[in-house]
């Protein structure tokens, strides 16, 4: 991590459907004893038990960029909130930022993106979905916010694993991977999970984006997660290979594109971007690793909505595979478009 | 530290750096007022710092948190805080509560009228207290970003999302909505009362001319403007946000329609904060290098107040006879200026 990251103020979303237990998350993050201190910005002010000095309550009003395009939107009060705090810098370590069930992640995300005084200040961490492994696979259905957090999300606490059957909870996790198998995903009871797990995740920092995901990109995504309360759900590892039910998405979905062939960085960027600009609405996060022709430099970008960032990350290392990998995470992608597109960005 | 680079049509530049009496305040501070003959600096939480002609500073506790919004006018200084309270700061020094907001909520903006009326904001709701008056209270469609003073009658705009709200607090269903699409955050009046403008949460102003309501687009900023100092007189209104100082032209009927802005005191850094001179048309503005310059308006000539290589310039004042310039850096490093 860059010096200028280390000094910005992580920031971490947390978001999730109503009764999914975020405020239990919340208050186990807090409770803990790990001697930092957190600024809160919650929805609604002072209605929540939260045991914290700095809570601060929020509107999420949502706003939308004058700049024309309809998916960029901020959080307005996010804004001025985070111009507040600046003013009370040192006071505290870390943000959390917890949205109202019904909330969309990405007004919040593309906040840390679009405004320039937040971005100097603080650094979007990593968005953390609380689901409710008992009724998520109904929310998926009738919610389209749930399917927003759990395809936005880079952490997903898959909570009241004690309320559901064996197969209820193999049904919901396959329903999860099928709008989202990158996020990493922990089985909790009562969100008992290792705050490790979900803090510091450095999700939307370049240089961390394989450090902290080693199946990045891998069609099937193992759980390396070794939860001890799980001991006896250890062939899970092998199931999400071969034996989990795939379950299609009707509306969103991920797609990842790869190839072991160069790609000509003149074709490709001009590609990206426009891709991102034309169906930018119907992306929500986007990531890839890039090995340009004749460029020793492994290039990394990562995207919410039309939104980019990207840069050259470090030298392909001797051995290494020189191999570009992208995933989009998205409603109705237009997968042959966007495959057909990719592979015009080859050099043959 | 890297040497000053003067302007290349300025052979050499005027320095006044060693007339500079040095202030470290060992706070952040936010901006800079003058009270009776002492500079006042407010911090960003808690305190603000009297410096007198000797040098000697004198702190007082005025919110028990981060400080959030400050006006004054030469008599006193209102600030609210994000410990939901707004106070008063006088010139001995003497702290009063103006107003606590019930549920604690930050109280993002204030404003203060030359009749000593004052307003302030938490939330969707800006409230009026005018001498013995009742409080009044109206609520707008979203978070208020700024207020300001009409500079005749009692009349409050409230900027927030999507246009400013005009309100004549003494009469009922007086409120009138100025539209214009984004997110509005500093509001301020035009001295002869003629022309309205906020500072946009994208890099860019708007206008309005109130005869009319016929809008007004500066924009061309590089980032968002976060200072508007109005000339002596109300002819220009100078602003930060671009690596000169903008100075937008309100002399005519048409304010800058169609018009050019004055771009003055080129640096390699980005104007973080413009004050002009209460009575000449001299302007002093601080850069995010840390350079502290004074310009003329007429023509551009520079003076050098304060060398590059520190923090970004947050704070700038002029007292009230424009004798006395103050100034400070984020981290409290600043500076007096007789003049």
């Amino acid at each position: 991590m860059s010096e200028a990251t280390s000094q910005k103020i992580p920031v971490t979303v947390l978001t999730g459907y109503l009764g999914a237990g975020k405020t239990t998350l919340l208050n186990r993050i807090l409770s803990e004893n790990h001697g930092k201190k957190y600024a809160v910005i919650v929805n609604e002010f002072g209605e929540i038990g939260i045991d914290n000095d700095l809570i601060i309550g929020a509107d999420e009003e949502v706003f939308e960029m004058n700049n024309g395009c309809i998916c960029c939107t901020v959080r307005g009060d996010l804004v001025r909130i985070m111009d507040g705090l600046m003013k009370r810098k040192g006071k505290f370590d870390a943000i959390i930022v917890e949205t109202t069930g019904l909330a969309d992640p990405a007004p919040v995300a593309q906040t840390f993106f679009v405004d320039e005084d937040v971005q100097k200040n603080a650094r979007l961490d990593a968005v953390v979905t609380v689901a409710d492994a008992k009724w998520l696979s109904d929310r998926l259905k009738d919610a389209p916010e749930a399917k927003n957090q759990i395809a936005f999300a880079d952490v997903i606490v898959l909570n009241k694993t004690d309320l559901v059957s064996k197969g209820e909870l193999a049904e919901v996790e396959a329903r999860i991977r099928a709008i989202n198998p990158y996020a990493k995903l922990h089985r909790t009871e009562r969100c008992s999970v290792a705050l490790a797990d979900v803090l510091d995740r450095g999700a939307f920092d370049l240089d961390r984006i394989l450090d902290i995901e080693p199946d990045f990109l891998e069609a099937d995504d193992h759980d390396h997660d070794h939860d001890h309360h799980h001991g006896h759900d250890h062939h899970h590892h092998h199931d999400h290979g071969h034996g989990l039910k795939h379950y299609h998405d009707e509306d969103m979905q991920s797609l990842s594109l790869k190839t072991d062939k160069p790609l000509d960085p003149n074709m490709f960027m001009p590609w990206l971007q426009n891709l991102v600009q034309v169906e930018g609405g119907k992306i929500l996060r986007s990531k890839g690793i890039l090995a340009f022709h004749d460029d020793d430099d492994r290039y990394v970008f990562q995207g919410v909505h039309m939104m980019l960032e990207g840069n050259h990350q470090r030298k392909w290392k001797e051995g290494e595979p020189r191999e570009s990998r992208l995933v989009f995470i998205g409603r109705e992608l237009p997968e042959e478009a966007i495959r057909k597109g990719f592979e015009s960005c080859i050099v043959s | 530290m890297k040497e000053f680079t003067p302007a290349p049509d300025s052979a050499s530049i005027v320095s006044v750096t060693d007339r500079v009496k040095p202030v470290a305040l060992g706070m952040a501070v936010t901006s800079a007022h003058f009270l009776g003959d002492r500079a006042a600096f407010v911090g960003g939480e808690e305190n603000v710092a009297f410096v007198d002609a000797k040098g000697e500073i004198t702190k007082v506790a005025v919110h028990s948190g981060g400080i959030l919004s400050t006006a004054s006018d030469g008599k006193r200084i209102v600030m609210g805080g994000d410990d939901g309270k707004v106070v008063s700061l006088d010139a001995k020094g003497e702290v009063t509560l103006l107003a606590t907001d019930p549920k604690r909520r930050w109280i993002d903006a204030v404003a203060l009228h030359a009749d000593g009326a004052f307003a302030w904001s938490a939330g969707k709701t800006a409230t009026v207290k005018s001498g013995k008056a009742e409080e009044k209270s109206l609520e707008v469609p979203s978070t208020v970003g700024g207020l300001a003073f009409a500079p005749k009658g009692l009349r409050l705009a409230i900027a927030h999302y999507n246009g400013v709200t005009l309100w004549f607090p003494n009469m009922e269903g007086s409120a009138e909505f100025l539209p214009w699409a984004g997110s509005h955050h500093a509001v301020t009046f035009s001295p002869d009362n003629k022309f309205l403008v906020t500072a946009m949460h994208e890099p860019a102003l708007h206008g309005w001319r109130l005869a009319d309501n016929r809008h007004m687009r500066m924009t061309g900023y590089p980032g968002r403007v976060r200072s508007m100092s109005w000339s002596a007189g109300g002819k220009g209104l100078a602003t930060s946000g671009a690596d000169t100082v903008i100075i937008w032209p309100f002399g005519s009927k048409d304010g800058p329609m169609g018009k050019e802005p004055a771009m003055l005191a080129p640096l390699q850094a980005r104007v973080s904060v413009v004050a002009c001179h209460p009575k000449n048309d001299i302007l002093a503005a601080g850069y995010s290098d840390g350079t502290v310059l004074m310009v003329r308006l007429e023509d551009g000539a520079e003076i050098l107040v304060r060398r590059n290589g520190t923090p970004p310039v947050a704070a700038i004042g002029w007292n009230a006879k424009g004798t006395l310039l103050a100034f400070a850096d984020e981290n409290g490093d600043g500076g007096l200026l007789e003049l």
